[in-house]
């Protein structure tokens, strides 16, 4: 077991085409483990600890996939390397999700008056 | 290993089921009454006392359902009823139901008492003679195969679907194969995936109770408009619904689903099962709901689960009354930080996949010191949360429901 494993995103399904970030991942090489496609891609941008990183082009109205299931649908086209969060893709359940501060997860759709 | 040797000593109740604590449970019927059994419990200052409690006045059929299956709970070995005199829900009723389980039993109303000095006292001596009286419960041993276990997660985040969930999964396996049986819930965490739900049911009327349950869960996400997906779900990197129930429902590990259990329902048989929390349609439809995770341990209980697992990622700090609580993180910070609360690392699956079997008999044995007494960190803090909300559910098919219409033939 290394804790100190640096710049690595984990891929749980060999047709996932978004990894986990294990640790915060600055720009820059990035190892990909768990069921890798390939050894390892560039991130265009820091991604905290437990986002997720495109591992290829996605365009807007495709599947996000993860698990080897889709987990929503691309919003905008999303380039590998790019962090991929509720910026660039959306639930295909839940609406409230798109209306939540994208840094804090806090709901801005609720009046506290 | 081999788990079917395992063994620990256990409480024995009457009609054979076996409790792994010894507890008197203290049961208010309404808010006016939380104060003087809380207070009871304060004085008594024992870790085997408990207090639950419904707080409306009105009556609802699934609180009290709720209420009798803790009554009936193999870790309850006394019962005390705490009502002030003017609500709906009958302590004397929750007390002749633990009476007719062979348990110690008493209740009270505060009002008949002579007030809050009165009604404390009384139910203080009340409650001191029935942890004298527990102290002989015959001990028995207990295994694996007797053993009813729940699971949910709380706080989740990445790691809770690649390493906290996926430990308590293989755990489940473990479980299943030594004949034990385990219950897993929060379908409406299952956003998705009825597909691969439906295709693990153990036979045909099990998935089709599955497809209805999914079915349902989905019209009532829609209609109130929660889904089960919390601002630090997304601050944990996970970023919609469909995400979280991949992670969620790796927990329920890879064994077949015998079928589907409403809240207070027994399994029918050893083996895993699916809980159904989830209000069903009513008159208000789906009403008002307020789900938290003390709901979905207390539903888990409510089976009759032993003790229960909680999953979480970004930590949270809760145990339950009437059952122990294990802790499990699969984020090492989280296990780090809140070392105090956290029972379980499961951290080490992030990084390497191999550790999944030793892990999980790890956590078996954590399991079975539990269940031979060891205190989890949440009993060692205090925590005994409950949650008893207004619902309505279908009553459970089978058995249940014809006893239910037996009795009330002639009403």
């Amino acid at each position: 077991m290394n804790r100190e494993q640096k710049q690595t995103a984990f891929q749980i399904h060999p047709s996932d085409n978004v990894a986990t970030a294990l640790g915060a991942l600055e720009a820059g090489r990035v190892t990909i483990t768990g069921e890798a496609c390939a050894p390892e891609i560039l991130a265009a941008e820091p991604i905290s600890d437990g986002h997720k990183i495109a591992l290829k082009d996605i365009e807007a109205g495709m599947p996000i996939v993860k698990y080897g299931v889709p987990i929503g649908t691309a919003t905008v086209n999303i380039a590998a390397g790019s962090w991929v969060h509720l910026h660039c893709m959306r639930s295909n359940y839940d609406e409230r999700s798109a209306h939540l501060d994208l840094m804090t997860g806090v709901p801005v759709d609720s009046e506290y008056e | 290993m081999d788990f079917q040797t395992v063994t620990w000593q256990a409480y024995a109740r009457a009609g054979g089921r076996k409790g792994i604590r010894n507890k008197v449970l203290i049961i208010y019927t309404v808010e006016c009454a939380s104060f003087v059994a809380k207070e009871i419990s304060r004085r008594l200052n024992h870790p085997d006392v408990d207090v639950i409690g419904f707080s409306g006045c009105t009556d609802n059929d699934y609180a009290i359902r709720l209420l009798i299956s803790m009554i009936r709970h193999p870790n309850i070995g006394g019962v005390l009823a705490v009502g002030l005199g003017c609500e709906y829900v009958q302590p004397e009723k929750l007390a002749d139901i633990a009476w007719q389980e062979g348990k110690c039993a008493d209740w009270l109303f505060i009002q008949n008492e002579g007030g809050t000095r009165k009604a404390v006292e009384k139910g203080t001596a009340y409650a001191e003679a029935m942890l004298r009286q527990l102290q002989s419960t015959p001990r028995v041993s207990m295994g694996f195969s007797e053993l009813v276990v729940g699971a949910e997660c709380g706080g989740s985040d990445y790691t809770s679907g690649l390493a906290g969930n996926t430990v308590v999964g293989a755990f489940y396996d473990l479980l299943v194969r030594a004949g034990g049986t385990a219950i897993f819930e929060e379908i409406v965490e299952a956003v998705g995936l009825l597909d691969l739900l439906e295709k693990r049911a153990a036979d045909e009327p099990a998935r089709r109770q599955i497809a209805a349950t999914y079915k349902k869960a989905m019209q009532y996400c829609r209609d109130v408009r929660q889904y089960s997906i919390s601002p630090g779900n997304f601050v944990g990197g996970l970023t919609t619904i469909e995400e979280k129930s991949m992670g969620a429902v790796v927990k329920s590990g890879s064994s077949p689903i015998q079928g589907v259990l409403k809240v207070g329902e027994r399994p029918r048989s050893s083996g895993l099962w699916l809980l159904d929390s989830t209000p069903d349609p009513h008159w208000m439809q789906f009403g008002i709901t307020n789900p938290n995770d003390n709901e979905g341990l207390m539903d888990l209980i409510s089976c009759g689960a032993h003790l229960v697992f909680l999953v979480t990622g970004r930590g949270n700090v809760v145990g339950s009354a009437v059952a122990p609580v294990i802790k499990v993180t699969g984020n090492h910070q989280t296990f780090v930080r809140m070392s105090e609360d956290m029972d379980f690392d499961a951290s080490e699956m992030l990084w390497s996949s191999q550790r999944l079997e030793p892990l999980a008999e790890r956590l078996a044995l954590l399991t079975a010191d539990v269940c031979g007494g060891q205190q989890t960190n949440a009993e060692k803090l205090g925590h005994k949360e409950y949650f008893i909300p207004y619902k309505y559910q279908d009553k459970p098919a089978g058995t249940c429901k014809e006893r239910w219409e037996q009795k009330n033939v002639g009403i």
